[in-house]
């Protein structure tokens, strides 16, 4: 990990970048600002992850909503959130997001509205907006250095609509849209998107991956980032339990297992920097993450795919191998 | 007071700097892009105290701009024919979201064949947005109807988009003299805007645009919008009198040229309309009592304004300068609809013409009022007529020889 209180250089500004405040569990902030009572599905992995996030982000905090399941968790005339509210539509919420902050420093600026009414703007999409029908509006927000959150919770397909194939459905994975059938025994042939490099490649100050599983690693990136105007992304790694085919008091173990196994790299970049905050000691084998869920069950039955299961374990492999040598502060 | 020579689109400028936004989310389209850079300039050089920014597409451009009205600020944005469709996901979106901010749409031909000159196929494919839609004929009605449009929007009892439309080329482009009204002057026909309904403040969280489930409250959301639309026509002519009252021009929901003892009208919308007007005063000269109605006030549609002007009338003409691919004139339709259960109502002729921006011609109108009065003659109402003139038909032979198609 880096150290505490490391200096960081950006186009002549010179941040001292604050490292970990919470050490535990026990230091989480108390606060809930996303209530009980959602019709989200039982063992929501986004669902937990977005608790997680808006304690550390607080209550003054404005959600800004793409299409996507999340969408559903506020229906007329309820909200489970202490936070304001907008639904955009499928594409465009980072673009929502740029009205509002611009809005807010202009109301601000002209004395209609009080410094202390100020909101944080907090980008809330799926994966299917994030990687795919957003990416243009996404891409816009980095580019214009639009001070914002964004949250993209990964369930890895256009989970809303029932499970169909996305830009972040994974090599081999069953979906409504890459099912099985005579000529096809092994589900999507494409591979995920990178987002994170995808977004890394605007050098935005601040991005991060994250999962439910591991909350003292979520919220102490949510504070860090906070320490940095512009972008600050977030993907999460999110277990749909109807979509991944797993019972729902499964999601967190799967969530430990994605990262114990290195299928899901916990790291962050700042202004384009990696480093990987949480890496394994011992790897696991891929197979014990793949083979608790519906979505690749194929792999293993009726026969084996012995191939694509170590096509699998070779790209996670290749992953880490070129990730811990190329960055060197990698030390656990 | 002093006028200036000002293209359409500067006017439209004008009328945003005077209605001193705070918030111009842009991106640039052919014929609308004069508008924007104008602004721009305007708020580099500090003649406007306003947030400029460039989108990445019309459909972030609504979303920012409607986001930005939801917090607050007073909005505008431009548009024209294909970005306007491309964006068009979020009229629909931010007129739900009750935001009164003002747009102004560029009127252009859609794609495909692509082009650059007007019709009317973009405005009017918003028409069922819950846009407010105000259809200009002269630079100076682009920029009194900006004003009035902000006030429109943000009364209470409409809180509604606006859009008010110009034709591309036609009128983006053309000097007219144009009187700028003064700031202070407009400041009282239009003060600051601080809304009591939509806002995001940490002090008072508050969800909005949020999902029904069902159609009890979506059809209750919807009905509200249409109501508050009708509404707007009595909002509306109040706005109109008041305007008249401070800067001495008179917009109302349509505009009629020679309608008192008139037996024939064209209908007509736009800068086209002066094509129109021309052709009604040589029809005059030649003594037949023609007319003209120029919409102007699209949404909310003055059903009973239309309604009130056709009584007693021998024969109405609309003039669409817009397609509705196999139905024809959308406007047509409309007037046809609030006619159709008077005791007395005059006979209907339809004609398609000006797509793409293509001329109108003197023997063209010539034919459209003939074929009016020879409609009371024989009691014979033609079917609804596409023009093309016979040079038109012969130019297009030319090319489509060139183009080895001939």
């Amino acid at each position: 990990m880096e150290r505490n209180g490391k200096t960081k250089k950006n186009s002549g500004e010179r941040i001292k970048i604050m490292e970990a405040p919470i050490k535990s569990i026990k230091d989480l902030p108390l606060e809930e600002n996303l209530l009980p009572g959602t019709p989200a599905c039982a063992g929501c992995g986004g669902l937990l992850s977005l608790r997680h996030c808006l304690k550390t982000l607080g209550r003054n905090t404005v959600i800004v909503n793409a299409a996507s399941c999340f969408t559903l968790l506020a229906i007329y005339p309820f909200t489970p959130f202490k936070n304001s509210w907008l639904y955009t539509a499928m594409a465009c919420a980072p673009a929502g997001a740029q009205g509002i902050r611009d809005a807010l420093d202009i109301l601000i600026r002209k004395g209609r509205l009080d410094t202390e009414e100020d909101l944080k703007v907090v980008v809330l999409t799926g994966d299917g907006a994030a990687y795919d029908m957003g990416l243009s509006s996404t891409s816009g927000a980095i580019h214009r250095n639009l001070d914002f959150y964004y949250i993209c919770y990964d369930n890895e397909a256009y989970g809303n609509t029932g499970f169909q194939w996305s830009g972040a459905t994974p090599f081999a994975s069953r979906t409504g849209t890459t099912p099985l059938g005579r000529l096809s025994k092994t589900g999507t042939a494409l591979h995920k998107k990178d987002l994170f490099e995808i977004w890394r490649s605007q050098k935005p100050p601040y991005l991060a991956t994250i999962l439910p599983a591991h909350p003292v690693d979520l919220a102490n990136k949510f504070k860090k980032a906070e320490q940095f105007k512009g972008p600050k992304l977030f993907i999460t790694f999110s277990p749909c339990p109807p979509g991944w085919g797993m019972d729902p008091s499964f999601s967190i173990k799967l969530a430990k297992l994605a990262v114990n196994t290195g299928i899901w790299p916990l790291k962050e970049a700042v202004y384009g920097d990696v480093v990987h905050t949480v890496v394994p000691k011992k790897f696991e084998p891929v197979e014990d993450y793949l083979k608790e869920q519906g979505r690749f069950k194929h792999l293993f039955k009726p026969e084996r795919q012995e191939e694509t299961i170590k096509k699998i374990q070779d790209m996670v492999d290749n992953y880490w191998r070129i990730y811990l040598s190329a960055f060197t502060g990698n030390k656990m | 007071m002093i006028k200036e020579m000002l293209t359409g689109n500067a006017s439209a400028a004008w009328g945003v700097r005077l209605a001193e936004v705070d918030y111009v989310p842009a991106y640039p389209v052919t014929p609308q892009t004069e508008i924007i850079e104008t602004l721009a300039r305007w708020i580099c050089d500090g003649l406007m105290d306003a947030k400029f920014i460039t989108m990445d597409s019309e459909h972030s451009m609504i979303t920012a701009a409607g986001a930005a009205s939801a917090t607050g600020a007073r909005v505008f944005t431009a548009s024209s024919s294909q970005g306007l469709l491309y964006g068009f996901e979020m009229l629909y979106t931010v007129a739900g979201w009750r935001v009164p901010l003002v747009m102004v749409n560029v009127s252009r031909g859609l794609s495909s064949p692509i082009t650059l000159e007007p019709d009317h196929n973009d405005i009017l494919a918003a028409r069922d947005s819950g846009f407010l839609q105000v259809h200009c004929e002269t630079c100076q009605e682009v920029l009194d109807s900006i004003l009035m449009a902000y006030r429109l929007a943000e009364d209470e009892q409409v809180l509604l988009p606006v859009i008010v439309n110009l034709d591309g080329f036609y009128l983006s482009f053309t000097r007219e003299p144009v009187e700028v009204p003064d700031l202070e002057e407009v400041r009282r026909f239009l003060p600051t805007y601080r809304p009591r309904h939509a806002f995001f403040k940490a002090s008072q969280p508050m969800a909005q645009g949020v999902a029904v489930l069902g159609g009890l409250g979506y059809s209750y959301f919807k009905y509200q919008m249409h109501l508050a639309c009708t509404r707007a026509l009595e909002v509306y002519k109040d706005v109109s009198l008041e305007f008249e009252k401070t800067f001495g021009r008179k917009h109302g929901t349509y505009e009629g040229y020679m309608l008192d003892d008139a037996e024939y009208i064209l209908v007509m919308t736009n800068s086209f309309s002066t094509l129109g007007k021309a052709a009604v005063k040589r029809a005059r000269g030649k003594g037949v009592k023609a007319g003209l109605l120029r919409l102007r006030l699209l949404r909310p549609f003055p059903e009973m304004d239309i309604r009130n002007i056709m009584r007693g009338r021998k024969v109405v003409t609309v003039i669409d300068q817009n397609i509705s691919i196999g139905k024809g004139g959308i406007l047509h339709s409309e007037i046809a609809s609030c006619l159709c259960n008077e005791e007395k109502k005059p006979l209907l002729l339809s004609f398609i013409g000006g797509l793409g921006g293509k001329n109108i011609s003197p023997g063209e109108f010539e034919f459209m009022i003939d074929s009016m009065v020879r409609a009371v003659e024989t009691g014979e109402v033609t079917t609804q007529k596409l023009l093309y003139t016979e040079m038109e038909w012969k130019e297009m032979e030319r090319l489509k020889r060139i183009a080895g198609k001939g």
